[in-house]
């Protein structure tokens, strides 16, 4: 029987491994979708930016609230892991509780976890309290109707389900452990679980021993679901912002990258000896697609965890306007998504003729002030503002899709060397009158 | 003070033989709009006053590109930027201040990879420069005990991540400064800004310099003080809206120093 079960536990763990995988694969092509940039320099100061934000969370804590219960769940989640590698190492081998011959060391680490799990049961709560009873208007904005809320919503009832299997599974265990049952060594303290001993104190060991076995695979089970339902969710950014953090904007934020493709056309006609003749003309200007956006934009789209403290923090969206930095975050990862899709179905060099202009109207992309207030709020330095610069230049550059205004100020650039309507030669009036 | 001042532009200085130590770009809004041009005006004084040898570009100064790039028009930008390089370098420039955050961060961050490299300074980064220098001094605590708020705005908060230097002036006049509760890196956009100036706002429920002036409002200062051309304008337009004229200024850096210094 027991080598049926490690039979059965290696082919699970076997399929869960591959499907994450597979899906893993998937994504990366997405991301490579994107145009390619070189994301190199200044290595030191990469990784101080991700030990900081990514690891240290210190942008999760402006918000004090959310920062805090956050940080719980990010400390339960990794440590509780290493739980999660004595079980997959008694799946595999048969044995129960392997890494107990640590001594006191594993027995205050079980107890730890144990704490942590209440801790990061109680966030939980706290984080569904925060999005259906207070109702925190960042978490019912039109982009999160449907499918955005409900997979926030499964993902924190998994976790609590993880966190309540874990402990039950305890509380049986050191039972089984009192009472000297064949294979259940004694090991571990358990501070929480053991005022939950009442609920199965009166059943016969036998009927523990399946108790203790059903919660056991429960909670593996759940955990390999919970590794295959991340890809598909906004949940992946408990990996993605380690590297999206790394390879975060390090020049100011001020900074709106120069085409080179337009500064050997303008050389061509400015001061032909420093054109290079044999580049092509591009083929085209600013985004259209995300085949048009860099993979780091990409990145930050899979990033993206539709908390929405961009939005929150958008003078645009705070006055009303359609703009949400969120919305775009979301829009491009699912066009990334769509066009894999497309790629799986028909070939790699397919392209289903859509276009991110689709998903994102000029009505959005138009509101935009540039103010950077989404980038700065953003946890792990997602920068929703690059598309919406590039999207715009698609529309200016290629459509000649722009407001009047715009039209007229681009005019008086061009003919008067300022946005408005002076003649040039006024310029310096006002220095007669000082 | 009502010493006349003539501003030397840079071509002048060259035909005497001589050289700017510092460029004052004035910009597009400081050369054009009323309002602006009293903060140019302003600079000038305090330029003159310290004795900084300075100079303007004058009629040769043109628009960086700022808002033709922040509305998609890169190759109207590039021309623009590209001609300005070729002006600045050909008078070896190596200095450059302005009272535009825009003007600023755009010659400071994207003329460099098309070939213009300057040092580039904000006119509140020169002021505190000079008061840390003890070149300009306020006596009489003019400002002493009367409320200021300040109004970051992005394209020199968060674009460039200078928030000191303005509140340095302002402790320097002896001000009370009182901050808004969306301040520094959290400072809320005036709606000027990615070339939103130049147009009519989208549909939404309220203007953006309406919601930000109500919060300066709000702090019970009576002068906003504020750092750029654009910035001014829309929170002078906000208080305009409150009907709060006659209760709540809104005045550059530059001119709250004139004020203190009485130039």
């Amino acid at each position: 029987m027991q080598y049926i079960e490690q039979l059965l536990f290696v082919i699970v763990l076997g399929v869960a491994l591959c499907f994450f995988i597979k899906k893993i694969k998937q994504i990366r092509r997405n991301i490579f979708l994107g145009k390619d940039e070189t994301i190199n320099d200044q290595k030191a100061e990469r990784w101080k930016v991700m030990a900081k934000v990514a690891l240290g969370q210190s942008k999760m804590v402006v918000r004090p609230v959310a920062g805090f219960f956050h940080i719980l769940i990010y400390i339960g989640f990794i440590l509780i892991n290493i739980e999660v590698l004595e079980i997959l190492i008694d799946g595999v081998a048969g044995t129960h509780r392997s890494l107990s011959f640590l001594g006191s060391i594993y027995n205050t680490a079980i107890g730890f976890f144990e704490i942590l799990a209440v801790l990061v049961f109680v966030a939980c709560i706290v984080f569904l309290a925060r999005r259906f009873i207070v109702r925190i208007p960042r978490f019912h904005s039109p982009e999160m109707k449907g499918w955005a809320t409900k997979d926030a919503t499964y993902i924190l009832i998994i976790e609590i389900v993880l966190m309540v299997a874990l402990l039950k599974m305890n509380a049986v265990d050191q039972l089984l452990q009192a009472r000297g049952a064949d294979h259940y060594i004694a090991a571990g303290s358990f501070p929480v679980s053991q005022y939950l001993t009442g609920f199965f104190s009166n059943y016969s060991t036998e009927t523990l021993v399946v108790f203790e076995r059903v919660f056991w695979w429960f909670h593996i089970l759940g955990i390999l679901f919970f590794l295959n339902y991340v890809p598909y969710s906004k949940h992946l950014h408990i990996f993605l912002a380690f590297p999206n953090t790394w390879y975060s904007r390090l020049s100011p934020a001020g900074e709106f990258q120069n085409m080179p493709e337009i500064t050997n056309e303008v050389n061509m006609m400015l001061d032909p000896s420093k054109a290079d003749p044999n580049m092509p003309p591009p083929e085209k200007f600013g985004v259209n697609d995300v085949t048009d956006l860099s993979w780091k934009n990409l990145l930050d789209a899979y990033s993206c965890t539709e908390c929405g403290r961009c939005t929150s923090s958008c003078p645009a969206n705070i006055t009303g306007k359609k703009l949400s930095p969120r919305k775009i975050m979301m829009d491009t990862r699912d066009r990334a998504e769509e066009l894999g899709k497309a790629k799986d179905n028909n070939g790699p060099d397919y392209h289903d003729g859509k276009s991110l202009h689709d998903l994102i109207s000029q009505e959005e992309l138009l509101a935009c002030t540039t103010c950077n207030a989404c980038v700065e709020a953003c946890p792990i330095n997602i920068n929703p503002v690059d598309i919406i610069f590039g999207m715009r230049q698609y529309q200016t550059l290629e459509k000649s899709a722009m407001p009047s205004e715009w039209a007229m100020m681009n005019s008086n650039i061009e003919n008067n060397q300022a946005p408005w309507q002076f003649s040039p030669t006024d310029r310096a009036n006002w220095s007669k009158e000082i | 003070m009502s010493e006349k001042i003539s501003v030397p532009t840079v071509a002048e200085l060259i035909a005497k033989g001589e050289k700017p130590d510092v460029l004052f770009w004035v910009g597009c809004a400081g050369s054009f709009d009323e309002r602006a041009q009293k903060v140019t005006k302003a600079f000038v004084k305090i330029l003159h006053h310290v004795g900084l040898k300075y100079a303007i570009l004058g009629t040769e100064e043109s628009c960086t590109g700022d808002p033709a790039k922040r509305a998609g028009n890169e190759f109207l930008f590039q021309m623009q930027a590209m001609a300005n390089i070729a002006t600045l370098n050909a008078y070896e420039i190596s200095k450059i201040v302005t009272t535009c955050p825009h003007c600023f961060n755009t010659i400071k961050n994207e003329y460099p990879s098309l070939g213009g490299n300057y040092e580039v300074i904000h006119h509140t980064q020169l002021l505190q420069e000079l008061i840390d220098e003890g070149k300009l001094t306020f006596g009489e605590e003019p400002f002493k005990g009367r409320k200021i708020t300040y109004h970051d705005s992005c394209y020199l908060g968060r674009a460039n991540g200078v928030y000191d230097a303005p509140r340095k002036i302002l402790e320097a006049l002896d001000a009370e400064l009182v901050e808004m509760k969306r301040c520094r890196k959290n400072g809320l956009c005036c709606g000027a800004g990615g070339a939103q100036m130049f147009k009519d706002a989208e549909q939404g429920s309220k203007e953006i310099n309406i919601e930000r002036t109500e919060e300066a409002i709000d702090t019970g200062a009576e002068i906003i003080s504020a750092n750029c051309p654009f910035c001014t304008t829309m929170i002078r337009d906000g208080v305009k809206h409150a009907e709060k004229e006659d209760k709540v200024e809104v005045l550059d850096l530059a001119e709250l120093v004139v004020q203190a210094k009485d130039l």
